[in-house]
């Protein structure tokens, strides 16, 4: 009530922003949750229960701990709160229990957390200078930015219908990021060393806060050709960032050490035997292989090229099981997958070292190494594009070229979450936030960018209109036609093909304006 | 942005928000023998599917009119009809005759819950958003944040998409009635109005001012000339209107009486439930149900509400101007709520909808009367288990209104409208210059009031000998803010001209 009073008195359109979408998150208790729900009550029970010695060992749920250790202490805090709600979500034996007050306690705990993104959506705010446009308040870039992280689209699915503790997480990457830009190193990469020992996903990124923090922060002067001086080095500054992220890691993995279950919490963090793609293929590089040689298939067995007996079954049935196997094309193995994740991360990483732009430079390499690894990486999750949506909004204030490049990339980014929502309740929610969210960030970046060349070109807007056909096609037309039965994997395959091919476009795209962006010595730009 | 842009982004913000409340329970959910408005919506669509239309309002063996009889006029039956074709395409079971009594299903809810937001849809969302297109001397920004507030106006959202109505149907025709009728429309206009009519017979609590503000404008023109052509224009428009709608009906004497026995239940009590209007407040004290035989009731109600709306009506009549109009709509609908015979607790959305059209000239006040007409709901809101998304809502609505009016700082004389009446009082007390101080102070005190009867409604048990203690004192309270808010409002009417004089000269 005390902050309500505050956004009332003071017409304070940020915390009115904040407070709007937190009601929208309340409204959304009620809605379909997915299995997840269970992952994370399971783990509270797990965490209240056991003593840690048996949190990476329990295997009664399927859904075993699978997070790092920062995350089940997490989970061990919010069991000490949640014994105030209902008891009985804490049993490890109460599978699937989902009493009135469990959902109540859940959905109010990702609610909650999320204060930590507010914040730092609040301080991200403070530190991005993006073009100065009209006086009007809606047409501030800090609005505007404000506006596309607090009610990002995918973000308030995932978290607060799928369910997933994505805010917060999301909050402490955002707010690391913050402290970059406002030279505040250390704290940064405490936090990211944090948030690695919340989720592991995050690893994606590290490159590109190491290489940046090594380059720009311990060495502390450049040539006046923007290459490196050696001899600038400072190394307490490397010995305070190593001993950062070494008592993090000591205080997160150090008692498991000295358990001596070190290989058995590694072993479940990194679940290698587990498919190329994800059931429903994340809309990435291998989407576009899988789709390619299905269609290679249905040719050579129309052509009589192939012999249907020795086709794998499994690819023509459904096509949606966990191994995928390939008929035409070569398969692809997990250490395939690594070294394309590898080459394609290099080139950002290379810029970087060699073209130092500062914090923006920094940010731009971050998004790219989080885009190239859900390109090609192994067992890609759909919702890992968030990792890439929503430091790209960060840059979308900032330059048109940029505004074009994440509205693509948002726009197929969140669209390819639609399968995350299958039930029918759910249906005209998900519609409508994703019509309210992506009519308000190409309106406003269009009004921020007017006086600039228009933001798509024809065949951008062509492939962005289609999704609206698609969506028609795949959610009203397909079910009450005929192949229903026969090709029931047809509606997601398009729609992971179709926005595979937007995604990888604007992969490819900010990837081309990183290499080809002049680059600019930090003396001359003063 | 563009206008058209940004408004789309308001009506984008208003439709999930109904949608999710309307992901909660409804009116009646599991409680047999007689369920609720829900079950009255769906056993309105098994009688006019399966019936013909001639047993519609008639008892008879298939038609048991003591279970959720049809008692809305005619168009709302034409409604059911055309959702009952609809559902016979998806499931023949919800509308089968006797079978398909007390049906409840997630996929039936679904398919009510989606009728409701199709009407609104089609009719009270275009309405509000041409409404607020139409505003005069207005930034666009402001327009548009208009707009959102009156979309978010939780009254409204709760009763159609938690409790279960289709309040948006009438009340948009009547917003388009309105419409109308200040954009010199004034066929259309009254077009429009009587369908809302003929939709809910509540509506008749808005026919006064549109009457008087229509008969004023051909007073205006001159009976002898063009006003006496608008005049006939009019009434062939409304009669045509009604005749349409009731043809199946009015062929037979018998049948048209029998619609208005339906429609207008006499013998039904004073009031029903816990209603925040006069008489149900006034029984805490004298039980005037029981004291007063039945048609003195009818009698004193009727004088009470004719008395209270008279001096307004005049006002109308003699000089009709598109702003008078819509404050007489506001203190037309109050009498009626506080003072006539057998008014629902729901009845207050219709005095909520004109104001939410003057929500632009005094923020202040209306936002104040919004959140208390939603209060006024609460006990029916808590039967019907919408507790998360009645706060949800109405705070939701608080801070749309406080940043995109700033309303506290709206409340000098001249903002409240009251500059004119401060004046001529002042003419006698000088020292009556506090008006505006007190006001502040009155609102606080509402307020807190509303959150601590909510808190304790909420968690308290009510004391074994008055089980009925907290919705009787929701009630009692809103009932006081309700006459403050009638007498507030004539008070603008009265003084409006004056004002206006001043300006002239």
């Amino acid at each position: 009530m005390a902050a309500l009073g505050l956004a009332a008195s003071g017409g304070n359109w940020f915390s009115a922003l904040a407070l709007g979408v937190t009601l929208l998150k309340c409204l959304l208790i009620p809605t379909y949750h997915s299995t997840d729900f269970e992952v994370h009550r399971n783990w509270l029970a797990i965490t209240h229960s056991l003593p840690v010695s048996q949190w990476y060992y329990e295997e009664t749920s399927e859904w075993t701990l699978d997070y790092p250790p920062f995350f089940a202490w997490f989970e061990y805090a919010l069991s000490h709160v949640a014994k105030y709600f209902d008891q009985e979500m804490l049993n490890i034996h109460n599978l699937n229990y989902a009493s009135s007050k469990t959902l109540l306690f859940q959905r109010f705990s990702v609610i909650f957390t999320d204060i930590l993104f507010v914040y730092a959506v609040h301080e991200c705010c403070k530190c991005i200078d993006g073009k100065k446009a009209g006086k009007e308040l809606t047409e501030k870039p800090k609005f505007i930015l404000s506006v596309l992280l607090l009610w990002n689209f995918g973000l308030l699915i995932v978290d607060h219908i799928h369910f997933q503790y994505n805010g917060f997480l999301m909050g402490l990457m955002l707010l690391s990021i913050a402290r970059l830009f406002q030279k505040r190193h250390m704290e940064g990469a405490l936090l990211f060393a944090v948030l690695l020992h919340f989720k592991h996903i995050y690893l994606y990124v590290a490159p590109a806060y190491g290489i940046y923090l090594l380059r720009s922060y311990c060495f502390t002067a450049n040539k006046p050709d923007g290459s490196v001086r050696w001899n600038s080095f400072n190394f307490v500054r490397l010995i305070s960032l190593g001993l950062i992220v070494f008592l993090v890691s000591a205080l997160s993995l150090g008692p498991f050490l000295a358990l001596n279950q070190l290989p058995q919490v590694f072993s479940r963090l990194f679940p290698f035997k587990r498919g190329l793609c994800h059931a429903y293929w994340a809309p990435n590089f291998w989407a576009l292989y899988n789709a390619l040689d299905k269609v290679l298939s249905v040719i050579g067995l129309k052509l009589k090229l192939l012999d249907p007996n020795k086709i794998p079954k499994a690819s023509m049935t459904s096509g949606l099981v966990q191994q995928f196997q390939h008929t035409v094309l070569p398969s692809v193995t997990p250490l395939a997958t690594l070294i394309c994740t590898l080459i394609a991360i290099l080139p950002s990483i290379f810029c970087l070292w060699f073209k130092p732009q500062g914090p923006k430079g920094f940010l731009r390499c971050l998004i790219l190494c989080a885009l190239s690894s859900f390109m090609f990486g192994w067992h890609v999750h759909e919702k890992a594009i968030l990792l890439a949506i929503l430091p790209m909004s960060l840059l979308s204030v900032g330059k048109a070229g940029d505004a074009s490049i994440f509205l693509i990339l948002t726009t197929t980014g969140h669209y390819s979450l639609f399968p995350l929502l299958f039930t029918a309740p759910e249906l005209p929610i998900k519609i409508l936030l994703m019509l309210l969210f992506t009519i308000y960030s190409i309106s406003s970046l269009k009004t921020l960018f007017r006086k600039e060349k228009p933001l798509f070109n024809w065949i951008e807007t062509f492939y962005l209109l289609g999704l609206g056909p698609l969506e028609v096609f795949c959610e009203f037309v397909f079910p009450f036609t005929s192949w229903k039965l026969k090709y029931s994997f047809l509606p997601l395959l398009l729609t992971s093909a179709y926005c595979a091919v937007g995604i990888t476009y604007a992969w490819f795209r900010l990837y081309v304006s990183v290499l080809t962006d002049p680059p600019v010595s930090k003396t001359k730009k003063q | 942005m563009d206008n058209g842009n940004l408004m789309t982004t308001v009506v984008l913000i208003g439709l999930p928000l109904r949608w999710t409340v309307s992901l909660n329970s409804y009116s009646g959910a599991g409680k047999p023998p007689m369920f609720g408005d829900y079950e009255a919506q769906r056993h309105w669509q098994e009688i006019t599917f399966n019936l013909p239309i001639k047993q519609w309002y008639f008892n008879s063996s298939d038609n048991n009119l003591l279970y959720w009889g049809l008692d809305y006029p005619p168009l709302t039956a034409y409604h059911s009809l055309l959702c009952a074709y609809v559902a016979k395409v998806i499931n023949p079971d919800w509308i089968a005759l006797h079978t398909s009594r007390g049906y409840e299903s997630e996929a039936h809810k679904l398919f009510m819950r989606a009728t409701v937001l199709i009407a609104d849809l089609l009719i009270y969302i275009p309405a509000v958003v041409l409404y607020c297109c139409c505003l005069k001397e207005m930034s666009t920004k402001k327009k548009v944040a208009n707009a959102l507030c009156i979309l978010l106006y939780p009254g409204l959202i709760l009763i159609d998409y938690g409790h279960f109505q289709y309040n948006s149907v009438s009340l948009g025709f009547a917003l388009w009635g309105v419409l109308g009728v200040s954009c010199h429309w004034d066929l259309l206009g009254s077009l429009a109005f009587c369908l809302a009519i003929n939709y809910k017979q509540m509506e008749l609590y808005h026919s006064l001012p549109f009457f008087c503000f229509l008969l004023g404008k051909c007073f205006k023109k001159g009976l002898k000339g063009k006003g006496f052509v608008l005049l006939v224009k009019l009434a062939c428009t409304v009669v045509a209107s009604f005749v349409l709608c009731w043809l199946p009906f009015v062929t037979e004497k018998e049948q048209t009486l029998q619609v208005l026995r339906r429609l207008f239940p006499v013998d039904r009590g004073l009031f029903e439930d816990k209603v925040a209007n006069i008489w149900c407040s006034l029984s805490v004290f004298l039980k005037i149900k029981n004291i007063l035989p039945h048609h003195t009731q009818i009698k004193i109600s009727f004088c009470f509400t004719f008395l209270s709306l008279l001096p307004a009506c005049i006002k109308l009549i003699l000089q009709p101007s598109p702003k008078g109009f819509r404050y007489t709509l506001v203190t037309c609908a109050l009498s009626f709520f506080l003072f006539s015979f057998q008014v629902h607790e729901k009845s207050i959305l219709l005095v909520s909808l004109p104001v939410c059209l003057v929500l632009n000239e005094i923020p202040f006040m209306s936002t104040w009367f919004l959140l208390v007409s939603t209060f006024s709901m609460l006990p029916l809101l808590l039967k019907d288990d919408l507790l998360m998304p009645t706060i949800v809502t109405v705070m939701a609505f608080f801070i749309a209104c406080a940043t995109s009016f700033s309303i506290f700082e709206k409340i000098s004389e001249e903002e409240l409208q009251l500059k004119s009446f401060s004046v001529s009082v002042r003419k006698y007390f000088p020292c009556f210059t506090f008006l505006p101080r007190v006001i502040q102070r009155l609102f606080l005190m509402s307020a807190i009031t509303m959150v601590l009867l909510t808190l304790m409604t909420v968690t308290l048990d009510p004391p074994q000998k008055f089980p009925d203690l907290f919705p009787v004192l929701v009630c009692f309270v809103s009932c006081l803010k309700f006459l403050f808010f009638l007498v507030y409002f004539n008070i603008i009417i009265m003084w409006d001209s004056k004002s206006g004089r001043n300006q002239k000269k």
